[in-house]
């Protein structure tokens, strides 16, 4: 099914509102139009680029942040509505010289190819640690169907995330 | 999207009167924002509701469970008191969308979930659902996603929710609350048939919201399933799906609960069924019977003829995965 073309509404358009973004423990006073996703926040106003746009409409997961410690879709969120929340996004995992566990896991097991879902894998992937999830790689799978890789590193996927289950300092 | 007015309820009164002005609620998002960018939801104004005190989930004094509409969808399904005495729901729930989206969406966004119909979604095409008398593109269109129940000669689209399907097998009652004050519907009649009005979806009022969903208590829905048929393992809408509850004692069936899902324009209690399975022995041809009963009045069309004959055999599977439980 085609989509409509989507652009990023004006970030300062008629009728803004003002909008405390907390990203990554940084506060940031925005003044948005409604009508702006959380994802297009991130990445236009604030320009955190590691989130990225895929299919923008809730089905492929590259846009996947942690909002109050919970996975979720940021181009389903409307910034408005994030505004008090707590967001995690990719660019926030990592130490200032050291890579977040899941990162390293991904580089490891060779869980990307092309590279743009990766962001949205390994948010997801860190928030599954948290979550309800069985040992097996099936219900691994299972729990990071939400995001799609049309390289097909899914073996690797699997891989990375399954070496840090049970790992507590990954899970953040 | 088309630029609307964003407020924040504080409370239930500001709410419902936010809504009574036009407003549409807007809770986890995930069916609304992605209907507003296709312009398919043009609302004027948007009213977020996740800052009322809707997140709760709590027994109720006879034995049932009382779940909020704002709960989120995997709170839900990970819940203790649903896992145990209802596993047909938390099967349901997970078995739907993905556990980003579950983290989001809410027990009443799911309720008024909008259809996942091509041609629903698409506003160069015709849709009496959207645009009321513009006419059903699905009638000579894409059918594989459509229902084979339920449907009109205005509207085949069928509805998406797993999780409704789960509450319509266990009786579940809706919860709503408006100026005139609050009250309660079964949740088989809280979503309506699309007849001559699909663009009527459920019993709810303008300016009226849902609060809550109850579940009564029911003892042999320990042993319930969720089985949901689909062109993909995961993260895909069901072409069809049953939820199942049986009492079985010395292996004879006193009760069952039977809902579709997938193949129907609401969830879709299977009543027949469960009668014609009431006092059987529990095997493999009762379930087969009860099957039949189900699809009695199904409409295959040549898209989703198919479905008629998947239901049947999901409806089997289903019975027969409780059946081994019990």
């Amino acid at each position: 099914m085609p989509a409509l073309p989507t652009r990023a509404p004006k970030p300062q358009s008629d009728g803004a509102i003002p909008v405390d973004l907390i990203v990554n423990g940084r506060t940031s006073r925005l003044a948005l139009d409604p009508r702006v996703t959380l994802l297009d926040a991130l990445r236009e106003s604030l320009h955190l680029t590691g989130t990225k746009k895929g299919c923008d409409h809730g089905q492929c997961g590259a846009c996947t942040v942690h909002v109050d410690g919970r996975r979720v879709l940021s181009c389903l969120t409307l910034a408005v509505s994030a505004a008090g929340k707590r967001v995690t996004t990719i660019e926030g995992l990592a130490g200032a010289d050291r890579l977040h566990p899941m990162q390293r896991a991904f580089i490891e097991h060779d869980g990307f190819q092309c590279g743009y879902c990766t962001a949205g894998q390994i948010m997801s992937a860190v928030a599954l640690l948290g979550e309800p999830c069985g040992p097996a790689d099936d219900d691994v799978r299972e729990a990071m169907s939400g995001n799609l890789c049309r390289c097909g590193a899914y073996q690797g996927i699997v891989q990375a995330v399954q070496s840090l289950r049970g790992d507590p300092g990954a899970t953040r | 999207m088309i630029p609307f007015r964003w407020v924040a309820a504080a409370d239930e009164p500001s709410a419902l009167a936010a809504a009574a002005a036009g407003g549409r609620f807007l809770a986890g998002g995930t069916t609304l924002v992605d209907l507003m960018k296709l312009h398919v939801e043009r609302p004027s104004t948007v009213v977020d509701i996740s800052a009322l005190p809707l997140a709760r989930i709590e027994e109720l004094p006879d034995g049932g469970v009382r779940v909020g509409a704002m709960v989120r969808n995997s709170d839900m399904a990970h819940h203790a008191l649903i896992r145990h005495r209802y596993p047909v729901l938390s099967q349901a729930i997970l078995a739907g969308a993905s556990a980003q989206i579950r983290n989001m969406a809410t027990t009443g966004g799911n309720l008024l979930q909008r259809t996942r119909c091509y041609y629903f979604r698409d506003t160069a095409a015709a849709c009496n659902k959207r645009e009321p008398g513009s006419g059903c593109a699905a009638l000579e269109g894409e059918q594989r996603i459509h229902a084979v129940l339920g449907a009109s000669d205005r509207c085949i689209a069928a509805h998406p929710s797993d999780m409704c399907v789960a509450l319509a097998a266990l009786d579940a009652v809706v919860r709503l609350r408006g100026s005139g004050g609050e009250r309660a519907m079964a949740l088989t009649d809280f979503h309506l048939l699309p007849g001559e009005h699909p663009e009527r979806e459920a019993a709810i009022e303008p300016g009226e919201i849902v609060t809550a969903v109850d579940i009564p208590p029911l003892p042999f829905a320990t042993r319930s399933v969720y089985v949901k048929v689909r062109d993909r393992a995961s993260y895909a809408f069901a072409l069809a799906s049953a939820a199942v509850a049986l009492d079985v004692r010395d292996g004879r069936v006193r009760e069952a609960r039977i809902a579709l899902g997938g193949v129907a324009t609401k969830p879709w209690r299977a009543r027949e069924a469960e009668q014609a399975l009431a006092g059987q022995a529990a095997d493999a041809s009762a379930f087969r019977r009860a099957a039949e009963a189900a699809f009695e009045g199904a409409v295959g069309r040549p898209g989703n003829r198919f479905k008629i004959e998947l239901g049947k055999r999901t409806v089997v599977r289903a019975l027969s995965r409780a059946g081994a439980l019990a």
